[in-house]
């Protein structure tokens, strides 16, 4: 589960990581008053910045730095009037219905703070770069050594030795060191007490030296938190902060059937059991020169009607021109999906060809079901094998 | 010959009087596989409707039946607790099926098991369809009617089979028994990203097992177990080795279906993991339809057997 940045900074303070001052709006009218106070608080300058989950938001236009009330009206207007573009959305955008207004800091240097599961290890790990700023993958691939790791123990968390070796390698001096243990021990607390699957803080700061900071102050500037959704069953509270403009509708009304399905660009729906079978089902559309219209995995104990369901939401895809079905029936029964195959074509109808692959339990039983309700299907084919199946649908798309 | 499990395992199930526990255990029996006994904390004393006995912990159960597997069905909330209590109380093979368990007990899980304590036990998944040898112990979810035990092979050789994904799994077997090959063992390590057994234990198991002429593997996108296997494969393993990796077409970011099916960071993409197997020499199916087909041409089996 994602959430939005205004709302990773609230879990951080919540933690003890001190981030700048801060309001969520939205409108232009309710901007200005937020800058205004962040003014009498003594701010010179405020950043305007989109609420959305698409990373790449500075890219698209979806951040901006103001000096004056006009200045904010004005970015936060033009903001929220239309839909955001960036690298990470689809051409249309996504619409914007929050933004933050946020104190701006003078910035001495830059850094990048996270943490994730490390699968090898099979522990979280805490990942630091004085390359902050930058977009974290970059530095990964180009200049591995420039980030550190240090492994985290699950049940004791970080430890403050851990966090100092980490501080000092990052180049901090005096004061900085002891903020930075303090954000980098809240960040692991944040990690294990949330069941995060990812926090990150890019960047993370140190402010010019002042008379209340002789050594800068460190702050947190840009946020972002997932969780593991397998554990928000334990995490009430977290549930409520999910944006449902964020969602597929598709994909959280799939959800409610036990069925897992993803919206891709192709054109050719599949509905096949089991997560992996699903992903190679996409696979070997492609290698035949085909593109996937999504990926649904129906699942082991999957009823006939999640599945009707499942053709439901496949047709409901404008882009759909054509459905594979592929089920190797292992605790799935091959005379369930067929069943649910012939009340799909009742209740909704086919008007695209449907290429049926059937192997495994009860299979004899379901192409004696599907052979009966053949003339009232008249789209449907039945693939021989996987590859044969596979070629029916492109070719009859292709035609 | 097989790995890790034969006709002498003796297998319980925890969670037996759930629905999915309750009938997967009549699977395995049904199967043939030796099944002692199940556990449901409270509803020691009883009998499931095969007449087997209930009891209220794993070590009463290990007790008094000699169980020394187990697969789990427990709730995800209570799966963590359960793997503990069935390494705690001396079981050598723990199948967890169970689907999304948190991340974070899985982690702490791992670590528990590391510790003397636990005496070296082996974990399966979770989020998988567990391990079967064909003809002698099924346990887990799978079909078992479509493997082919490697004394019926009709080519002579057999494979092991080592995968992240269910109904894969189910694909390889079909195949390689369609191509004139038994199976010695099937394992699903699962599609969490924090597991049990990983590729590699099972790839030095399957190399030690004379009867296993060649191993099928099949990964998926995420993490990057496939580049280490690929790594060990290079230096340790001299059987052929046939793989497919599912997700070529999945786009970066989103989780499909497992949660382990995940490219984050750059890394755990599809290219990245073909590429290392392929340098390692294996044989690399580039359709899940020619998985049977790749692993028999690479055993040499004429298509004449098939």
């Amino acid at each position: 589960m994602k959430i939005h940045e205004y709302q990773s900074r609230e879990l951080l303070q919540k933690f003890g990581v001190p981030v700048p001052g801060g309001e969520v709006v939205d409108s232009a009218e309710h901007a200005v008053e937020a800058f205004k106070r962040l003014q009498k608080e003594g701010a010179t300058l405020a950043v305007v910045k989109a609420q959305v989950h698409a990373g790449g938001r500075g890219k698209g236009g979806g951040v901006k730095l103001v000096r004056t009330a006009e200045e904010c009206k004005e970015a936060a207007w033009n903001i929220l009037s239309k839909p955001l573009v960036t690298p990470q959305t689809t051409g249309e955008g996504v619409p914007v219905n929050k933004l933050l207004i946020a104190a701006g800091v003078d910035i001495e240097k830059e850094y990048y703070l996270g943490m994730v599961v490390d699968r090898a290890r099979g522990c979280p790990v805490l990942m630091a770069s004085s390359e902050g700023g930058m977009d974290i993958e970059e530095v990964a691939a180009k200049t591995p050594e420039k980030i550190i790791k240090e492994p985290i123990d699950p049940d004791t968390g970080l430890q403050p030795y851990q966090a100092r070796k980490v501080a000092f390698q990052l180049g901090m001096t005096g004061k900085q060191v002891g903020q930075a243990v303090k954000v980098m021990m809240s960040l692991t607390k944040l990690f294990l007490g949330t069941d995060a699957s990812l926090v990150e803080i890019n960047p993370l700061i140190v402010t010019p030296a002042n008379a209340d900071h002789p050594d800068g102050q460190v702050l947190a500037i840009d946020a972002k938190i997932d969780f593991d959704d397998n554990a928000m069953f334990r995490h009430k509270d977290l549930q409520q902060l999910e944006d449902p403009a964020e969602v597929d509708a598709s994909e959280a009304h799939a959800a409610k059937f036990g069925l897992s399905y993803i919206n891709l660009d192709g054109n050719i729906g599949c509905l096949v059991n089991g997560a992996g079978l699903a992903m190679a089902t996409m696979d070997i559309i492609k290698l035949h020169g085909g593109e996937p219209a999504n990926f649904l995995d129906v699942g082991g104990s999957a009823t006939e009607e999640a599945v009707t369901e499942a053709f439901r939401i496949i047709l409901k895809d404008d882009n759909v021109k054509g459905i594979l079905v592929n089920i190797f029936g292992g605790i799935a029964k091959c005379d369930i999906i067929a069943n649910a195959i012939v009340s799909a074509a009742k209740e909704v109808g086919f008007d695209v060809p449907l290429v049926v692959r059937l192997e495994g339990t009860n299979v004899e039983a379901a192409r004696a079901i599907l052979e009966k309700a053949k003339g009232d299907i008249p789209t449907m084919t039945v693939g021989n094998d996987l590859t044969d199946a596979a070629k029916k649908i492109t070719d009859a798309i292709a035609a | 010959m097989s790995i890790l499990v034969d006709k002498h395992t003796k297998l319980i199930c925890q969670g037996i009087t759930g629905s999915a526990g309750a009938f997967h255990t009549k699977g395995c029996l049904d199967y043939g596989t030796q099944v002692v006994g199940g556990v449901t904390p409270g509803k020691g004393g009883q009998n499931d409707p095969n007449g087997l006995p209930i009891f209220n912990t794993v070590t009463e159960a290990v007790e008094q039946t000699g169980a020394n597997a187990t697969m789990i069905f427990v709730p995800p909330a209570f799966a963590a607790d359960a793997i503990l209590e069935a390494a705690d109380a001396g079981i050598a093979i723990v199948v967890c099926i169970t689907e999304h368990i948190p991340v974070l007990d899985m982690m702490r899980v791992k670590k528990q098991l590391a510790q003397p304590r636990y005496n070296g036990v082996t974990l399966l998944g979770p989020n998988c369809p567990g391990i079967i040898t064909p003809g002698e112990c099924k346990i887990g979810i799978m079909p078992g009617y479509i493997h082919t035990p490697a004394a019926e092979s009709k080519s002579g050789k057999s494979v092991g089979i080592v995968s992240r994904s269910g109904t894969l799994t189910y694909e390889a077997v079909w195949q390689t028994g369609n191509h004139g090959m038994g199976q010695t063992t099937c394992v699903g390590i699962g599609g969490d990203p924090v597991r049990g057994l990983n590729f590699i234990d099972l790839l030095e198991l399957f190399q030690n097992d004379d009867a296993t002429d060649g191993i099928v593997m099949i990964g998926e996108i995420g993490g990057t177990d496939e580049e280490a296997a690929a790594d060990y494969i290079k230096a340790n393993v001299t059987k052929p080795v046939t793989v497919f990796i599912a997700g070529q077409t999945a786009p970066p970011g989103r989780r499909m279906g497992h949660a382990g099916a995940i490219i984050s960071g750059g890394e755990g993409t599809a290219e990245s993991k073909i590429a290392a197997l392929k340098e390692a020499g294996c044989h690399i199916a580039e359709s899940p339809a020619d998985l049977g087909k790749t692993m028999a041409e690479a055993l040499g089996i004429a298509a004449a057997v098939a």
